[in-house]
């Protein structure tokens, strides 16, 4: 029992990653229609922004560690809002009447590109470097339950954004234009919405979180390195698409979902090997059992 | 207020509009008539910065408004209600209605709201309903109040009727008139049903293939012969 509810704690924490991350990806597949493959990379250069800003700063992380840790994921989540829009207003922009597939052939090469230029020796080179420890750490146990302050400070923190993201969009005026250019960007237009403006909004947003993301995963990992931001960037693109792409809740559940699987699936010792195979083959029953994922729907329109 | 001059418009080697000439002047009701495919919606789409133009000008109270991308005509008071209505059939009707009052701010979209309500009082029903469960009447009410939600000076219809039952047109229709002679908004309207839009206009042009062929005062085009015959049934 209580190693059912330590896993599910883990699986959580895990989960609540992947679905920071997903929601980029769905963001922006929801104003542009294509998938952001670059999102994945903005998200380690989340983790190395912090990485470079802790480093800075040691006077402050050993004066103020709680503050300091607030002022190193709110610098990171900035330079990677600046980041995501310049990479949009840059690489996708240009390309805005083209055919899809070649904004999406786009996202791969600026993927690579910033892949390859972060190897490089002059930037951050390709070896692995140890991430600080942001926040104290404490292992509370409770009644057998091991909880680590690390997850619990993820959890926490994933929620507070999700309850940001739900009301920036359900609730402000920016967030209802978003919802409109996401259905008609055209239409959005003739309300005197500047579309672009918007898409620079989204990109910066979701980048925002993948920021948080980036960091959150470093903390979990032994190091960071360049091309950390692989793996849990195709995880969360899965975790987008079950939940169904462009919904905002699917992104959520689906990330959870994700991070659930392949956290049960490691647990079991025959399975541990096997956990992205499982995570994977779970992802394609889904699919052919709800195509557009789990929350995607067709919305109705009468014309 | 609103001069088009010679305008030109190609969708890759078709070309929609040949040099197309018009001019609305303020307070005027004026009706854009044509067959299918005529070039009614490029012409407005053109004027509203959805669709670039080859060649030719559009102006607007004296500016020229050719190249100016659609957030910034808008914002200068000409509102376009698109064909087909694109409502946000995502978002409820208030929310469709918040949207057209982007550029205002919130104590003059709320006063706004309250008179957008007054002229459609469906719509005010309806508020909490998401717009795409709507019926198509009510869908075309919502798309026109919520033009009307950005206070323009200057207001573009394509074919406001369109699938919509002959009592509802009617209604549609003098809440169009009431719109131009109680708020003063200039109108620009693109109909189908050339014996309404006459009846409503001031004066009337007529396309046909992407060329303006006549244009005169609403009563003179019904008592022509041409137009009789081609457009009003007889
Ligand atoms: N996106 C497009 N691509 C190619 N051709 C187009 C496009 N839009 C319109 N056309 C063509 O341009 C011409 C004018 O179309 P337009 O939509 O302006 O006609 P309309 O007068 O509004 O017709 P309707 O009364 O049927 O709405 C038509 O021949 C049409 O086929
Ligand atoms: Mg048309």
């Amino acid at each position: 029992m209580t190693e059912f509810a330590q896993q599910l704690l883990n699986g959580l924490a895990l989960g609540s990653i992947y679905a920071l991350i997903a929601l980029g990806y769905t963001m922006v597949y929801g104003v542009l229609r294509f998938i952001n493959f670059a999102h994945s990379d903005v998200l380690m250069l989340g983790a190395f922004a912090a990485f470079y800003l802790a480093a800075a700063t040691p006077h402050m992380a050993a004066a103020t560690p709680l503050l300091h840790a607030g002022m190193v994921v709110l610098g990171a989540a900035l330079i990677c809002a600046v980041l995501g829009a310049l990479i949009e207003r840059l690489a996708y922009r240009p390309l805005r009447d083209r055919p899809r597939i070649t904004v999406l052939i786009t996202a791969i090469g600026v993927s690579l590109l910033i892949e390859y230029t972060c190897q490089h020796p002059a930037v951050f080179g390709a070896a692995t470097r140890s991430f600080p420890q942001l926040f104290p750490q404490h292992n509370l146990t409770l009644g057998g339950l091991t909880l680590s302050s690390n997850d619990l400070a993820v959890l926490g923190i994933t929620a507070l954004l999700l309850a940001l993201l739900w009301f920036v969009v359900q609730k402000t005026k920016l967030g209802v234009a978003m919802r409109a250019v996401a259905f008609n960007p055209q239409a959005a237009s003739l309300m005197g919405v500047d579309v672009g403006r918007i898409i620079s909004v989204t990109f910066a947003l979701g980048s925002a979180l993948a920021a948080v993301a980036g960091i959150a995963y470093a903390l979990r990992a032994p190091g960071i390195e360049p091309l950390m931001g692989v793996q849990p960037g195709i995880k969360a693109f899965i975790a987008a698409v079950l939940g169904g792409i462009g919904n905002l809740p699917g992104a959520v559940l689906g990330g959870l979902l994700l991070g659930l699987i392949e956290t049960f699936a490691g647990g079991l010792k025959q399975l541990s090997n096997y956990r992205d195979a499982i995570a994977f083959a779970l992802l394609i029953i889904i699919l052919i059992l709800r195509p557009a994922g789990l929350l995607g729907r067709e919305q109705p329109e009468k014309v | 207020m609103l001069e088009i001059k010679d305008l030109t418009v190609r969708y890759g080697a078709v070309t929609a509009l040949h040099g197309v000439s018009l001019s609305v002047k303020a307070g005027e009701i004026v009706t854009l008539l044509g067959a299918n495919g005529a070039g009614k919606t490029t012409t407005l789409r053109a004027i509203s910065g959805l669709q670039r133009a080859v060649s030719g000008t559009v102006s607007f109270e004296g500016c020229d408004i050719t190249r100016m991308p659609p957030h910034e005509i808008v914002r200068r008071g000409l509102g376009h209600v698109p064909e087909g209505r694109m409502i946000f059939a995502n978002l409820t009707v208030v929310e469709n209605l918040l949207m057209g009052a982007y550029l205002l701010g919130e104590a003059q979209a709320a006063e706004q709201r309250e008179r957008v309500f007054q002229t459609f009082p469906r719509l005010q029903e309806r508020q909490a309903q998401v717009a795409g469960t709507l019926s198509g009447g009510e869908q075309q009410m919502l798309a026109i109040g919520r033009a009307l939600m950005g206070r323009p000076k200057c207001l573009l219809l394509d074919e406001p009727s369109l699938g919509i039952a002959p009592l509802l047109v009617r209604a549609i229709f003098e809440k169009i008139v009431e719109i131009n002679h109680t708020q003063g908004i200039t109108i620009l309207l693109v109909e189908q049903n050339a014996n309404l839009a006459l009846a409503v206009a001031h004066r009337g042009c007529v396309l046909e293939t992407g060329r303006v062929v006549l244009s005169d005062d609403s009563a003179a085009l019904r008592a022509n012969p041409q137009v009789k015959s081609a457009y009003l049934g007889g």
